[in-house]
């Protein structure tokens, strides 16, 4: 177990290094730095000011000492200064975090509970009206633009409510807190929860086919002794994993409906950063998102361990 | 033959049919068979015969789409099985009649402990606390000679070998003490020298508890062993049944004949000692379109024109021996 | 036991439709929903081809005085803020969508079987190279990769289709690779081997076809997520930039400012987007069912 352990952090850090290397260059390999486009809107540019404002942003050293700079920052927990607010980053960040927390937390909470219970009645009932009924519907949540999903509840909000729900950073009681976060976070769920479902239902049919499957009814356990006691034990598995990767894609959701809802959280950050080409933040963020979405990974193979007999990772 | 007051199951005309995108497929055909109580029957034949099929149809296991019995009964104890519901036939199923199957590494629940398992078997069934089924679970793998009951009971199945867990499968079928076990292919998934074990466990197990069993196999050699009385299918019908001694001495199918023509040594007479193994030209026929005569006759070298054309009913040979062979008087001499 | 109507099952079991025709016929009757998939797909690609026959105006041309109108018989869909018909966009539209879909699929899967056959098949450690940025890849949600990728290349069709293409990579290389071990211990390939065949002949002659199905259904899987992918990357202005008609673009110019006051914006074209997404859906849901058996359920 140790063993394994230290071979899989090992591979986490190699996966890191990795895509800190790939996000640094890849935002450099364009033409056209913060300066130019601070310039740009001044019209006129001063050589002598551009310089100097390059040289204070570190942007006139070569990549490779840019990189080492940046990256033993970001392990220290200096996050640099945003280009553009002469903030430092941590600074933008950090106050961002909590609420993308809550709604990442509650649209993964939403796909479980509706994804994991519909799948598994899903397969259970298969070639039935409710199954299809269910499959199509999962089908459609895997087909709807989450942040079509958004615009179309502001839409409804509208009609019914003559206005758009305000995003309210500072809830006054518990209900208001759970409106202003569940709303967003059932329209990113949507998605999940479907695929949630769909994963849950294959894996359930799988299982159910198993040679342990046709024991246990050999035994004259019940349909629900057998989908419950025998089946879903098993097939909960591979969900667990799917679960534990969607928690790093809700990302994809989270970023359009941040933007839809007008939400102030890191993911809508992102984008507004990636359009302003402010560097350390949006290098700081992508590489946040992917030690979210590693260790992300990590936890969910230990949890696999834990709910599975046959892992004790020895090797 | 057969002492009637003593018969645990009687299988009246079995049909077991597949519905699939080829057509319609026979799995077992018409077939019927008893067994008493404390004997062994061994059905016997190639893969696809409907020797599995047969099996799964008596513990109404046959999934289903595509596969439906459709006729014929299955009496066990008196009751008929096919005319229970599906909650009587749970209450059947594991308690009067049990089964074991082939692979012993699959079918086992991967993350539930042993000893539950076989606990889940017990309270399905007896109306015993959950301490008690414990100590039943234990002792039951006691009986099937697993070494350090209390131990095992705690493990999963991954922590068991092969023939451990075959012996874990038999204790949770004779955990309530069924009157007919049925076994597929108990041993053919396990190792050369475990196979013996498990054949003897079974067969010192049965006799103690005078439990019936049907005994599946496609080895000759197990069937001489360990049988009292033999049926021998071929795509999907019965096509002999005799007691072993009868068999093994003069067969009366050519496809008997030839099943035992090509095991290396058979144990009793009737065969002489060959240079070379013979094998049956060919393969099993297509149980989607089978020919309307005998569906071995283009394997078989005794094939006459009628063979082609009828189906030879099965007739009785003598001291219950039964064959269904147009040629069956002659399958001694020519062969 | 109930009488059983031997013809009724047989009948449902599709015996009596093995070939040609009739077999079609009998898949679509008993794949309902991946016929619908199927007739949406073909729909939308008729719509891409012909939407200069079909739209009834021209999709660019600004008409500021007529902006913003309701659906009419005139503009069947409305309006939006220059005046441009809602319509004519949308058809318009799924060119885009479907030269994105069609195109990063084609070539993500192309460079994925690549990437997978080579190694899934040379092993050592260009596989362990390929393995590893696989994994880094993989460790970025599709849109913020796709997002980073814009980005950087700037806003175009070709960039956005190429954005896209890139993270579909380790997915179709994965089962490629996967598929090429399981498929190297076969003994046909044993025998190719055998009779002095060479490996890249190998490669290509037997392993590749035979894991085509799982790429086919692979495929069609990714091509409804392309879609979406180049939708919210148009939404979020970082994908096919104006005046071009995307789907996910024009919801972004009339996002939260038009949910008020003009509906139809908003409306229409997500109706566009989701029909397209479900139709490649419902259609690969299907083809999984048929070609890759495992799977059935």
């Amino acid at each position: 177990m140790f063993a394994y352990l230290v071979r899989r952090l090992f591979l986490m850090l190699v996966t890191l290094f990795g895509i800190s290397v790939v996000i640094f260059f890849l935002l450099r390999i364009v033409p056209g730095n913060i300066v130019d486009i601070l310039f740009a809107a001044a019209g006129y540019v001063d050589p002598a000011d551009k310089a100097n404002l390059e040289k204070e942003l570190g942007i006139d050293q070569p990549l490779v000492v840019q990189y080492l700079h940046w990256i033993g920052g970001f392990l220290r927990g200096d996050f640099g200064y945003s280009y553009v607010s002469e903030k430092p980053a941590l600074q933008e960040i950090l106050p961002r975090i909590p609420i993308t927390a809550r709604l990442a937390g509650l649209a993964l909470l939403f796909s479980a509970s509706i994804g994991i219970p519909l799948g598994v009645i899903s397969a259970v009932k298969q070639g039935t009206r409710l199954d299809y009924t269910l499959r199509v519907v999962s089908l459609s949540g895997l087909s709807l633009p989450s942040f079509w999903l958004g615009l179309l509840i502001l839409t409804a909000s509208v009609a019914m409510f003559g206005q758009i729900p305000i995003f309210n950073p500072n809830p006054a009681t518990w209900l208001e807190a759970f409106a202003t976060y569940a709303v967003p976070a059932a329209a990113v769920g949507f998605r999940s929860a479907a695929l949630t479902m769909r994963i849950t239902r294959s894996s359930m049919l799988e299982v159910l086919r198993q040679d342990y499957i046709r024991t246990a009814r050999a035994k004259g356990a019940s349909d629900a002794a057998v989908n419950y006691r025998h089946a879903l034990k098993n097939a909960i598995l591979p969900v667990i994993t799917v679960i534990g990767i969607e928690a790093a894609f809700l990302i994809g959701g989270l970023i359009v409906t941040e933007t839809v809802f007008n939400i102030p959280g890191v993911a809508r950050f992102l984008v507004e950063a990636i359009r302003w080409r402010d560097y350390p933040i949006v290098q700081n963020l992508v590489m946040l998102i992917a030690v979210v979405v590693v260790s992300a990974n990590f936890i969910v193979d230990m949890l696999y361990a834990v709910f599975d007999p046959r892992i004790r990772y020895t090797d | 033959m057969t002492d009637t007051s003593n018969l645990v199951l009687e299988v009246k005309n079995l049909k077991t049919v597949f519905f699939t995108n080829s057509g319609l497929f026979k799995a077992v055909d018409d077939v019927s068979f008893t067994v008493s109580r404390g004997e062994t029957l061994a059905i016997v034949g190639e893969s696809g015969c409907g020797k599995s099929v047969t099996a799964l149809s008596l513990m109404r296991l046959v999934p289903d789409p595509p596969g439906r019995i459709v006729g014929g009964s299955v009496t066990l104890e008196g009751s008929d099985l096919l005319a229970l519901n599906e909650a009587g036939m749970r209450k059947i199923r594991g308690n009067r009649i049990s089964m074991i199957f082939q692979e012993p590494m699959t079918s086992l629940n991967p993350v539930m402990r042993i000893g539950d398992q076989i606990v889940e078997a017990v309270r399905l069934h007896r109306n015993v606390s959950s301490k008690e089924a414990q100590t039943i679970a234990v002792e039951m793998l006691r009986l099937v000679r697993i070494p350090e009951p209390v131990r095992r009971a705690r493990e999963y199945p991954h922590q068991l070998s092969g023939g451990m867990r075959q012996r874990a499968m038999i204790a949770m079928a004779l955990a309530c003490r069924p009157a007919l076990l049925i076994a597929d292919e108990p041993t053919t998934a396990l190792d050369v020298t475990i196979q013996a074990q498990i054949l003897a466990l079974i067969l010192d197990l049965q006799k103690e508890l005078g439990t019936g069993l049907v005994l599946i196999t496609h080895d000759l050699g197990v069937v001489a062993q360990t049988a009292q009385r033999v049926i021998v299918m071929y795509a999907g019908r019965k096509v002999e049944e005799a007691s072993v001694e009868a068999l093994f001495a003069a067969p009366k199918h050519p496809y008997t004949r030839g099943l035992m023509a090509s095991i290396p040594a058979v144990p009793a007479s009737g065969v002489a000692a060959q240079e070379r193994l013979n094998e049956i030209p060919g393969t099993v026929p297509s149980l989607v379109r089978l020919p309307p005569g005998c569906a071995f006759a283009p394997r078989c070298k005794l094939a006459i024109k009628r063979c082609e054309a009828e189906y030879p009913p099965l007739a009785d040979w003598g001291g219950g021996h039964l064959a269904a062979c147009w040629r069956a008087a002659e399958v001694a001499e020519v062969a | 036991m109930a009488a059983i109507d031997f013809d009724v099952e047989l009948r449902r079991a599709g015996a009596h439709a093995t070939v040609g025709w009739r077999r079609v016929l009998f898949l679509a009757q008993r794949h309902v929903l991946g016929a619908a998939g199927l007739t949406i797909m073909i729909v939308f690609v008729l719509t891409a081809i012909f939407a200069d026959f079909i739209a009834r105006y021209d999709p660019l041309t600004v008409d500021s005085a007529h902006a913003l109108m309701r659906p009419s018989l005139v503009h069947w869909m409305g309006t939006d803020s220059f005046g441009r018909d809602v319509f004519s966009r949308i058809i318009h539209g799924a060119r885009i969508s479907l030269a994105v879909g069609i195109g990063s699929t084609a070539l993500g899967g192309t460079i994925g079987v690549i990437v997978g056959l080579t190694s899934g098949y040379l092993s050592g450690w260009v596989d362990l190279v390929f393995q590893r940025v696989s994994d880094i890849l993989q460790a970025l949600p599709l849109l913020v990769l796709a997002l980073i990728m814009t980005a950087a290349l700037g806003p175009s069709l070709p960039n956005v289709i190429l954005a896209i293409a890139i993270p579909l990579i380790p997915t179709v290389s994965r089962v490629t690779r996967a598929n090429t071990l399981a498929l190297r211990e076969q003994p046909f390939v044993e025998a190719a081997k055998s009779i002095g065949m060479s490996e890249a002949r190998i490669a290509l002659r037997h392993v590749l076809p035979n894991t085509l199905a799982p790429l086919i259904v692979l495929a069609t899987a990714q091509l409804g997520s392309t879609i979406l992918t180049e939708a919210s990357l148009s939404f979020l202005g970082l994908g096919i930039p104006e005046p071009y008609p995307s789907w996910g673009r024009m919801l972004s110019e009339s996002a939260a400012e038009y949910v008020r006051t003009a509906p139809w914006l908003v409306i229409f074209p997500g109706i566009a987007i989701s029909l397209a997404v479900f139709g490649a859906n419902l259609f690969g849901d299907a083809l999984r069912d048929i070609l890759d058996p495992r799977q059935r359920g």
